[in-house]
């Protein structure tokens, strides 16, 4: 890997980039799926790759190829230059990155059983038999299950003599019962929906989450749903499962800080940001227990926002987002950085393969946990609902209107959870939503959640990020809006 | 946002086109499907290539800022062995990474179940000809995407507006052969063009795709979106709630496009398709038919499914009501119906999907449902459009870049952008009047031959602050 690294940095400054990086990247997964008792998809694939981009005449240009001959790969740089010129037809200014220390470094994620190594009739198995569990279950129309592997070795190598080796090994499944009846259609999902939950890790992950254990409630609790009444409309305290809350914090703040949305450039497609520049230390983002870091080290978990070092080169790092409720940090590239004036990075370009550029991207985007034991808060709502498991979610192109509705919720009353809900949904704008936070809970219910399918950029790039949250309660929140006539 | 005067520079040479220098000639795709197939020893065996060339100017803060060139070879590997498949994908081409590829999905197949519902492959087929191959987009250089993009950073420098956006060509070859003397082949060029004027406190958006760049102007989409910015400018907040809505293409596009995977066979007998216990029944409006047409002159894509069949034209709404499905080969089996050829890649758990929706369009022109409106709401496009309710497809979304109050017949100002809760089988219901059918893209669905369309009574439950 070095060696092509190498050959494809040597080839772009030889044809006239002023800096140049190189990733070359293996990249194997592994896919399995079964539904209804029948298995689905058995897949795996492989690909490697290098991916060069440089700057010449002050401009950027970026190509990749799967050719890695020498020839492949010279002229893979060589067309990165040329591409460089080509931008350099319509620049404003020259590009400046922040600075940054020349890594020569190995990282590996932590890992105790390769999953690659598992025997896959294994894998099926545990698969199958929660599928089974499931439809056990009277009224259960579909049952899901899914498992994912992905295994990404990469070698960065730059211009400034960086050296760097990374693998990281991704795990994750999950399950879902649906039920059909009477014109309705009701799901639940474990430990999350969309594919379920994902981690830096290897096997034991998906052993941790004990599918089969759990499947019967799933199912037992998508059948519930149809004779459960409708979520009331109107302004109601709610608190979120910390799995629900994983996707609020990354849609609403996660985005949000995206350096480059708020500079602009994602304008045509993933959108801006309400986060401008001015807002930096004088926002209050959110009520005074809410504290937030951007945190891609390993001390903060094994998030599929956890790294080594970034697709540039810059070490994993904890940003600072909210403080105390204040908005404090973007999430940056060498770039964006130096465009507002931070002396460097914090380390949040990344890219999904060999294929397509490095930019912004969340890495560990956590609420920081508070100090209530759950119970304890259920036991101190009077009259609220608690909502579970992401159903849809829906936010504005500058991330302020907010929409999420939740597979299931649970109606609380005199501080006890006293009847299930169905079609539960709720709504708000950012800033507003996050001030009306009063209670977080513990460390204890803290979760570090993965999203495995973040997309973002031209052309469309899957990104992992990490999300840790625990339950916390939010009043006076508009619910119930989707379902309105 | 600071604005700054950017200058076009002289051409320099030497930007090679990346579609051009990467295709494959029919001979390499050919050596590389009997290489694989010599090299399995499975009951039967597919093997898929795909080889991909595409390269993408991206803008934004009237300024290219980044730039990207791929090429990429896929060849993925799908044996049959007593009744069991799976798959495997490599982009290496040597000779140790094809044997390898091979026996991995050989080892797949192998540890899993029986699927009693697996068919033998099919043999040799035959396929209607499409042409979608532009050789003048394989053509398209660096240097043509980054001074046609130059030119629309003028013009947004002149109306005081901020540009940002694409412009991406491509092309995409692939052959899916098995061993039972099945050979399908398609190639196909694909350029893009989208912009959004960023202007005050407004934006507007224009976005065109086809096989041929010459049918791209981003020249006149450029001026359109600028327009749209303009005319927003100031924009009102009105109070939520049922509005007339005039849909422009795109917006048409990327809600309706949610109703695909509605159509599969596998859906239905699944039970999470909207169409369940539906089907024959008057869901929409009478001025509503679809059908899905891979053959359409203004569709793009392959002939043959992810097994090889042939594609046919199917015609899913009558007038109003959902007639037919879409149905792979073991779907259809299961069925007692026959295969339309929309079936996915095996081994898969969603069956199939129609990917080329066309809707039978109208004649009303856009401004002539705007003169037809006393109070309303024209849309540009949406926004993260998600499902709310899968039965009866209800779908929240934003209005983004270009939303317009009509008032008296014209149109009397932007309006702050509205989240929306809208059942699709209810805005179908709905619609008084269609425009002619077009290609439309957008980014949250396919891209879709759909006309505008006014619809009453469009749910919008809250407002932005923008």
């Amino acid at each position: 890997m070095q060696e092509w690294a190498n050959l494809a940095l040597d080839a772009a400054v030889a044809r006239g980039a002023t800096y140049a990086d190189a990733r070359v990247m293996d990249i194997r997964h592994r896919e399995l799926s079964t539904k209804n008792g029948r298995v689905g998809t058995v897949a795996e694939s492989e690909s490697l790759g290098i991916g060069v981009r440089v700057i010449a005449e002050g401009s950027w240009g970026f190509a990749s190829t799967d050719q890695l001959t020498r020839r492949g790969i010279e002229r893979c740089a060589a067309q990165a230059v040329a591409i460089a010129r080509a931008s350099a037809l319509a620049k404003r200014h020259d590009v400046v990155l922040a600075p940054e220390e020349a890594h020569v470094d190995t990282w590996q994620s932590p890992l105790v059983k390769d999953p690659f190594r598992i025997p896959v009739e294994r894998q099926l198995a545990l698969l199958m038999a929660a599928d089974a569990e499931m439809r056990r279950v009277a009224g259960v129309t579909l049952a899901e299950t899914s498992m994912t592997f992905r295994r990404i070795e990469q070698f960065y190598a730059s211009s400034i003599g960086a050296a760097i080796h990374q693998v990281r090994m991704l795990s994750g499944a999950g399950i879902v019962a649906t039920s059909f009846a009477e014109g309705e259609i009701q799901r639940r999902s474990y430990p999350a929906s969309f594919g379920g939950q994902h981690q830096l890790g290897g096997y034991e992950v998906v052993e941790s989450f004990d599918l089969a254990g759990q499947a019967r409630r799933v199912a037992e609790e998508a059948v519930a749903l149809h004779q459960a009444p409708q979520c009331p409309e109107g302004r109601r305290t709610i608190i979120l499962d910390s799995s629900q809350l994983a996707l609020q914090i990354h849609e609403s703040v996660g985005h949000a800080i995206e350096l480059d949305r708020v500079l602009g450039q994602e304008a045509n497609f993933a959108g801006t940001s309400f986060l401008t520049l001015e807002k930096l230390g004088t926002l209050q983002y959110a009520s005074p227990i809410v504290n937030v870091v951007a945190d891609a080290r390993l001390a903060h978990g094994p998030g599929l926002g956890t790294f080594g070092y970034d697709d540039e080169g810059v070490p994993a790092q904890c940003t600072p987002i909210i403080q105390d409720g204040l908005f404090t940090g973007y999430l940056m590239s060498r770039e964006t950085a130096a465009a507002i004036g931070q002396p460097r990075s914090n380390g949040c370009l990344r890219t999904e393969g060999w294929n397509r550029l490095p930019i912004i991207r969340m890495t560990n985007v956590s609420l920081l946990p508070g100090s209530w034991n759950l119970d304890d808060l259920i036991a101190d709502t009077a009259d609220g609902l608690w909502m579970e498991t992401n159903h849809s979610w829906s936010i504005d192109d500058r991330r302020l209107h907010f929409q999420f509705s939740t597979e299931m919720a649970w109606e609380i009353k005199g501080g006890k959870k006293v009847r299930m809900l169905k079609n539960a949904s709720y709504s708000g704008i950012t800033p507003e939503f996050w001030n009306s936070c009063d209670a977080i809970c513990s460390r204890d219910h803290w979760v570090l959640w993965g999203t495995p399918n973040c997309g973002k950029g031209q052309p469309m790039q899957a990104m992992g990020t990490g999300h840790g949250a625990a339950p916390a309660r939010f009043r006076n929140v508009r619910v119930g809006v989707a379902f309105a006539k | 946002m600071r604005r700054k005067k950017f200058t076009i520079r002289r051409r320099v040479p030497g930007a090679p086109a990346v579609a051009a220098a990467h295709l494959l000639s029919r001979a390499e795709l050919q050596r590389i499907v009997e290489r694989v197939l010599r090299l399995s020893e499975a009951d039967e065996t597919e093997v898929t290539i795909e080889a991909t060339a595409d390269a993408l100017t991206r803008f934004a803060n009237n300024t290219i800022h980044q730039n990207v060139a791929e090429t990429s070879l896929s060849i993925s590997v799908r044996p049959v062995l007593d009744g069991r498949t799976a798959r495997a994908t490599t982009n290496k081409t040597d000779e140790e990474s094809l044997r390898r590829v091979v026996a991995a999905a050989s080892a797949l197949a192998r540890v899993q179940p029986r699927d009693p519902g697996l068919l033998p492959m099919p043999g040799p087929q035959k396929y209607r000809a499409v042409k979608r191959f532009c050789a003048a987009t394989a053509a398209a250089t660096p240097d043509h995407r980054a001074r046609a993009v130059a030119r629309v950073l003028q013009l947004a420098a002149r109306n005081g507006q901020t540009a940002a956006g694409i412009f991406t060509t491509g092309c995409w070859q692939t052959v899916l052969a098995n061993s039972k003397g099945l050979l399908a082949r398609h190639e196909q060029t694909r350029a893009e063009f989208s912009v959004t004027m960023l202007d005050s406190d407004s934006s507007g958006w224009a976005k065109a795709n086809a096989a041929g760049v010459a049918e791209i102007d981003p020249g006149s989409l450029a001026e359109r979106a600028a327009q749209k910015a303009a005319q927003s400018r100031a924009p009102r907040e009105l109070v939520p709630g049922r509005y007339t809505v005039i849909l422009e293409p795109a917006a048409v596009l990327d809600i309706v496009g949610s109703l695909f995977y509605d159509f599969s066979a596998t859906a239905v007998r699944d039970k999470r398709s909207c169409l369940t216990d539906r089907l024959g029944k008057k869901l929409f409006g009478e001025n509503i038919t679809l059908w899905d047409d891979v053959y359409h002159p203004l569709q793009l894509g392959p002939a043959f499914d992810g097994e090889g069949v042939p594609r046919k034209r199917v015609l899913l709404v009558q007038c109003g009501v959902p007639r037919n499905l879409v149905y792979a080969r073991s779907t259809a089996q299961g069925a007692g119906a026959r295969p339309t050829g929309h079936g996915f890649a095996l081994p898969n758990e969603y069956g199939e999907a129609p990917m080329n929706l066309v809707f039978a369009g109208g004649k009303a022109s856009l401004d002539e449902m705007i003169a037809s409106t006393d109070r309303g709401i024209l849309v540009t496009r949406f926004w993260y459009i998600r499902e709310v309710d899968p039965y009866e497809k209800i779908m929240t979304g934003m209005t983004r870049d270009g939303t317009f109050l009509i008032e008296g017949g014209r149109i009397a100002g932007g309006i702050r952008n509205f989240r929306f809760n809208q059942s699709i089988l209810e805005m179908l219901a709905h619609v008084e009047m269609l425009g002619p059918a077009v290609r439309a893209a957008g980014e949250e669905a396919f891209e879709m031959v759909v006309p505008a369309m006014k619809v009453h009574g469009f749910n919008f439950t809250e407002a932005t602050k923008f």
